[in-house]
């Protein structure tokens, strides 16, 4: 009896999950199987390891790759600070506060930024070293990508730190170490969940940028993202399209699974 | 003598801000080899010396002298002590040897060495062979003693200990105070223990400190203490103690509730208004007749070992009794004790003050 009413809360839950989780992933997956005139084929994942597919596998991992590492940097020095500083909720709103923007906005803000007439090069050409051409560059793409990623970086991170008792740190301490071995043998270890959560945050959603690249790098970098978009939008060839995704929903998995906390 | 000493306060205070001060003015030596308890209530200030000598915290005012250097600044990681954590910080990402052998490695000691080391240590604790086990699967004991042969296997001139018998239950608490104690007396090397259980202080220490509200209020062995306490926060807070106002009539005699008695202490002016305490274990009971004080019985509470049988007196004070015998609630008895059980405190008397005047009556009286 208690178990029935129990499964009658549980509807809206399994109702949601079947139709905006399973029902999208069984579409794609069967969608990979067809060409683009409508027939059962195995093509597409044979084309998936033509040499421009795995190219542009592997410049997504590399772009992801570069922007959780330099998230990664940023982020934990800025956590370890945070716990530091007196107004900590304060310093966290403002960490948060750009992530209720609308990310195009940001993306077309950069635009403006970076442009042949914007502030960056107005600073660079004031420093003596001249316009340059920022947009539609690599600096650029990652430069905006960290900045919007980073607040994802930073909240496990602080939280992981915020939990970790200060008596670890004095025990650390108290047995000769250093700061930098306290550091590196008790405080990182015990807040590598946080990292991970954080990695996790930033790598997957990177992986799939396609917005971004389009806006801020031009057609220079060609994630696997763009090519999903290019596939459903530009050649309407929605099997390749969706053998791309069926690929980057297992490396998504493979990730998850490797990042996951141990318990 | 000197050589005795390792640590030194001089006129130590620690404020935070504009809060009053945790620890106001403190001065004493500790010296090799000995058991100390920082004993007192919580927030007393106990906690806050131990993480003064740790180096966790620096002193607002006065030095810290560690072997007759100055080491105020001196940072943790650089001090000749280690520390047993109330919570024993056991690093959980570490198994039982990892975290043994934490300070060794640092030290960049040779690994056969550290095994080595870390091997005895743990058999020091009796818990040999559990070196490969995790932190989350030892019990509350055996991390404590995790924690202890952390502190120890690193050789120090002087363990903390911020108590560390506060999360285990009474059986095994009793135990470990037993085993501490052994331990210290094997390793030889200076304990400072942290507690706000009195009884735990008296059965292990040398020597105690007993604080309040940042002070040390009276330091001494614990038969001093708890015999002759200096003032009426050390007598209610050591054991159970039986406290009334009174007047020196002179010197060995004394008089409370209407009476004069006989007692003990001397070195005062006379008719001085002073506090006299006499220990509810020095009470016997008898006939009205024949006791020294009359009282009735208000209740009683059997404790295992004694009776604890609380009465009143015709002025309303309240005297406690430990006896192995019962009485009747209601009855009217008689108390009596010796002239020995009366302890008599000056109001107001420093610990320096009082040291002297013990030491002058006593001589009087050896003289005699």
């Amino acid at each position: 009896m208690q178990s029935r009413t129990r499964n009658i809360y549980l509807i809206p839950y399994v109702l949601w999950i079947v139709l905006f989780v399973i029902a999208p992933i069984v579409l794609v997956v069967y969608y990979s199987f067809f060409d683009i005139e409508g027939h059962f084929t195995l093509l597409n994942y044979k084309k998936f390891f033509t040499p421009v597919y795995l190219r542009m596998t592997l410049s997504s991992f590399w772009y992801a790759f570069l922007i959780t590492v330099f998230c990664l940097l940023l982020a934990y020095p800025t956590a370890l600070l945070l716990t530091k500083t007196k107004h900590k909720q304060l310093w966290l709103l403002l960490i948060i506060l750009p992530t209720w923007v609308n990310l195009l906005l940001k993306a077309y803000a950069f635009l403006g930024i970076f442009g042949a007439f914007g502030p960056a090069n107005a600073l660079l050409e004031t420093l003596g070293i001249g316009q340059k051409q920022l947009l539609f560059t690599d600096f650029s793409f990652v430069f905006t990508s960290v900045y919007i990623f980073i607040p994802f970086m930073i909240l496990p991170i602080f939280n992981s730190l915020e939990e970790l008792s200060p008596s670890f740190v004095d025990a650390a301490r108290d047995l000769g170490a250093s700061p930098w071995t306290t550091f590196r043998r008790v405080i990182f270890p015990l807040t590598l969940d946080g990292v991970k959560s954080g990695c996790q945050a930033v790598f997957i959603p990177a992986l799939s940028l396609f917005m971004l690249a389009r806006l801020i790098a031009g057609n220079r970098v060609i994630t696997l993202g763009t090519a999903i978009e290019e596939h459903f939008l530009v050649t309407q060839d929605w099997g390749m399209g969706s053998t791309i995704a069926v690929f980057l929903i297992i490396a998504m998995a493979i990730i998850m699974i490797l990042t996951g906390s141990r318990r | 003598m000197a050589d005795r000493t390792i640590i030194r306060f001089e006129h130590v205070t620690k404020q935070y801000d504009d809060d009053p001060a945790v620890l106001n003015d403190v001065s004493f030596e500790i010296e090799r080899g000995k058991f100390y308890t920082l004993l007192g209530p919580s927030g007393c200030g106990k906690t806050t010396i131990l993480r003064l000598i740790a180096g966790f915290i620096e002193p607002s005012k006065g030095k810290i002298y560690f072997n007759g250097k100055v080491i105020n600044n001196l940072p943790a990681n650089k001090r000749q002590v280690n520390t047993v954590f109330q919570d024993y910080a056991l690093f959980p990402h570490l198994n039982v040897f990892e975290n043994v052998a934490f300070g060794l490695k640092i030290k960049k000691m040779k690994k056969s060495d550290i095994e080595e080391k870390v091997k005895e240590a743990l058999r020091f604790v009796n818990l040999a062979g559990y070196e490969a086990r995790e932190i989350r699967e030892m019990s509350g004991g055996q991390r404590q003693r995790v924690a202890i042969a952390r502190a120890i296997v690193n050789e120090p001139e002087v363990i903390l200990l911020d108590e560390p018998l506060s999360a285990l239950d009474l059986k095994l608490r009793t135990e470990m105070q037993y085993e501490l104690r052994e331990l210290q007396r094997r390793l030889g090397i200076t304990f400072i223990f942290v507690t706000h259980d009195q009884e735990e202080a008296l059965a292990m220490s040398d020597e105690i400190f007993v604080l309040n509200e940042g002070k040390i209020q009276q330091s001494g062995t614990p038969t001093d203490i708890y015999d002759e306490p200096i003032n009426r926060f050390v007598a209610d807070f050591i054991g159970e103690s039986n406290i009334v106002p009174g007047k020196m009539i002179r010197d060995f005699l004394i008089e409370f509730n209407g009476k004069q008695f006989e007692c003990v202490d001397g070195g005062f002016h006379p008719d001085e208004s002073v506090e006299a305490v006499i220990r509810p274990e020095d009470l016997q009971i008898t006939t009205p007749e024949q006791g020294k004080l009359q009282v009735r019985v208000d209740s009683q509470l059997f404790r295992g070992v004694h009776y604890e049988i609380c009465c009143f007196d015709e002025d309303g004070n309240e005297w406690l009794v430990h006896s192995t015998k019962k009485a009747v609630v209601g009855d009217n008895i008689g108390l009596t004790f010796d002239p020995e059980a009366i302890h008599v405190m000056r109001f107001g008397e420093t610990e320096e003050e009082f040291d002297k005047r013990l030491e002058a009556y006593e001589e009087a009286g050896h003289a005699k």
